[in-house]
């Protein structure tokens, strides 16, 4: 049932992720981008990381799709030219999926559906993220913070 | 005897799974689940006929006027007709509409809204679907809603529908923030996302009658206001209605939109308001626990309701007392108000916890709160509440 499950994920995923990729119209490219990571998120859900998977629903479905989506309204529609054929796009997607496939094919500690890892709860990722990982988190908090604060700077109203 | 009241769903529905025995667990698990959803969809179908008509008798009470009281007894079949007007009303559909995004926004939007209500806990083991980060589920459900709205908005393709989707998804985005982080304090103090253990731990009763309910405690009364007021924006409810606006931008997103598709957009409204006071019941009201040890005997799913109720009828009475807001005043109130005080009670609920969480936490955590509010107060100028909007591009 699982493998049935992951065979239709991934029709479905590289389908959306094929069509954000090749659909004329800017929008339907973005909400088609949109399905294919609901795509991913059920990978994770499928291999029990629940938590990853509803992050990556909340982060990139709530906030970069919404993102995108408002860029696309706000900047100019050039839909109609066509620009040719793009190569160093295409020479980009190349490298790409040449190092991630490098990587893949390097990777062999990891034996696939290995039974006795322990199920990844949201206890341990907070445990992990609070102990040793606690200077990254304090450092992307800053970040985040300093961000907040630069777009709340950015739209003060100039005193008159 | 209250025992197996109590229990009596979870009961009739492993009656109901006893009949499959023999099939293997796969199929077991599947109907199991559709169960569940069954039984989600047809209790909150229900009640949002139910509110639709309540609403208005309430609202008819507050404004002095009958309400509707023609269809069936005191107007309780109302609903059927309208959702009969609604099934046999022409379906339009803009010429020049993206079709596919406009067919799918309303299916999306009520997806989302029923989605959330899954994790909430009804009952004792009356949770549909147990998942480790239930709260989380709730919300990254919950944020796929922007998207719909927008797709609503845009896909119609009229001005009108785009600038109501511009200021639900503006109102939803800025009222995200605050909702999640007033829900923080309570996944601190407890240290789980899933809902069951949040209402476990409210479960105690101090010297056996007050409840421990985090509404009891400084922090939590606080959170519980922020997140009651941020549910308000999140499903456009009076005061914080401007999505919509007759004499602005029509029905803002909804514009193009009639018949059933319509229907559609009110019902995830509603249910999206049913998931949204579920989970406040859930974090700060102690869920489904009875409010006094003596009465524990009435069955812990009455009491959730009477709950989800009581909040309902509050945003039912807010609806009918209060004027609207402009959008700028919720944007203002949002990150000027709103934002410093949900961190303040994260802060609270940590002082609290290591004050001991008795009556030493309870005054300290007040402290806190007190001061941040008394400051927030005097830094944002309220005494100029009512001065005249002044407008920066235009006369």
């Amino acid at each position: 049932m699982s493998s049935a499950a992951f065979v239709l994920i991934a029709m479905v995923t590289l389908a959306a992720a094929l069509a954000a990729a090749t659909l004329q119209k800017l929008m339907h490219a973005t909400l088609s981008f949109a399905v294919a990571l609901v795509g991913v998120a059920a990978f994770f859900f499928l291999l029990g990381a629940e938590f990853v998977g509803l992050v990556l629903v909340f982060v990139y479905i709530g906030a970069v799709a919404v993102l995108i989506v408002f860029t696309i309204l706000l900047t100019r529609r050039d839909v109609g030219k066509d620009r040719g054929a793009n190569w160093g796009g295409a020479l980009l997607a190349v490298a790409v999926f040449g190092g991630l496939a490098w990587a893949v094919f390097k990777t062999q500690s990891v034996a696939i559906g290995a039974p006795h890892i322990r199920a990844l709860t949201v206890k341990r990722i907070g445990e992990a993220l609070m102990t040793s990982y606690v200077w990254p988190l304090q450092c992307v908090g800053l970040l985040l913070t300093a961000a907040l604060i630069g777009a709340l700077v950015l739209v003060m109203e100039e005193k008159r | 005897m209250s025992k197996s009241v109590d229990q009596i769903f979870v009961n009739a529905k492993q009656w109901l799974l006893s009949w499959l025995m023999p099939a293997p667990a796969w199929v077991v698990q599947i109907v199991s689940s559709l169960i569940n959803i069954f039984a989600l969809l047809a209790v909150f179908l229900t009640l949002f006929a139910l509110m639709s008509v309540l609403e208005r008798k309430i609202l008819g009470r507050i404004q002095n006027r009958y309400g509707p009281n023609r269809v069936g007894p005191f107007g309780l079949l109302q609903p059927v007709a309208d959702g009969i007007k609604m099934l046999i009303k022409e379906d339009i559909v803009p010429a020049r509409a993206d079709k596919l995004v406009h067919f799918l926004a309303p299916i999306l939007i009520a997806a989302a809204a029923i989605l959330a209500l899954g994790v909430i806990p009804y009952g004792r083991n009356m949770t549909p679907f147990t998942i480790d980060g239930g709260i989380l589920f709730f919300f990254a459900v919950g944020s796929t809603t922007e998207l719909a709205v927008f797709m609503a908005g845009w896909g119609s393709n009229n001005k009108f529908s785009m600038l109501g989707a511009m200021r639900a998804i503006a109102q939803m985005i800025s009222y995200e923030l605050p909702l999640i982080i007033t829900v923080l304090p309570v996944v601190m103090v407890v240290g789980a996302l899933v809902p069951d253990r949040i209402v476990a731990a409210q479960a105690e009763y101090t010297l056996g009658v007050v409840p421990r309910w985090f509404v009891f405690t400084p922090w939590g009364a606080t959170a519980f206001i922020l997140f009651f007021v941020s549910g308000l924006v999140e499903s456009n409810r009076t005061p914080f209605d401007v999505p919509e606006g007759e004499s602005e931008i029509v029905a803002g997103h909804m514009t193009e939109y009639s018949g059933f598709k319509y229907a559609t957009f009110f019902m995830a409204e509603y249910i999206g308001m049913f998931a949204i006071t579920g989970l406040a019941a859930t974090l700060f009201l102690g869920g489904w626990h009875s409010p006094l040890s003596v009465l524990e005997f009435i069955p812990s799913y009455v009491w959730f309701f009477a709950k989800l109720s009581a909040l309902l009828l509050v945003y039912v009475w807010l609806r009918g007392t209060l004027p609207r807001t402009r959008i700028d005043q919720i944007m203002n109130f949002a990150w000027k108000f709103i934002l410093p005080m949900s961190f303040t009670c994260v802060i609270a609920a940590a002082v609290w916890h290591y004050a001991g969480r008795g009556l030493r936490g309870w005054l300290w955590s007040f402290v806190v709160i007190a001061i941040v509010y008394t400051a927030l107060s005097m830094l944002l100028d309220t005494q100029r509440k009512f001065a005249p909007r002044t407008y920066r591009f235009a006369e």
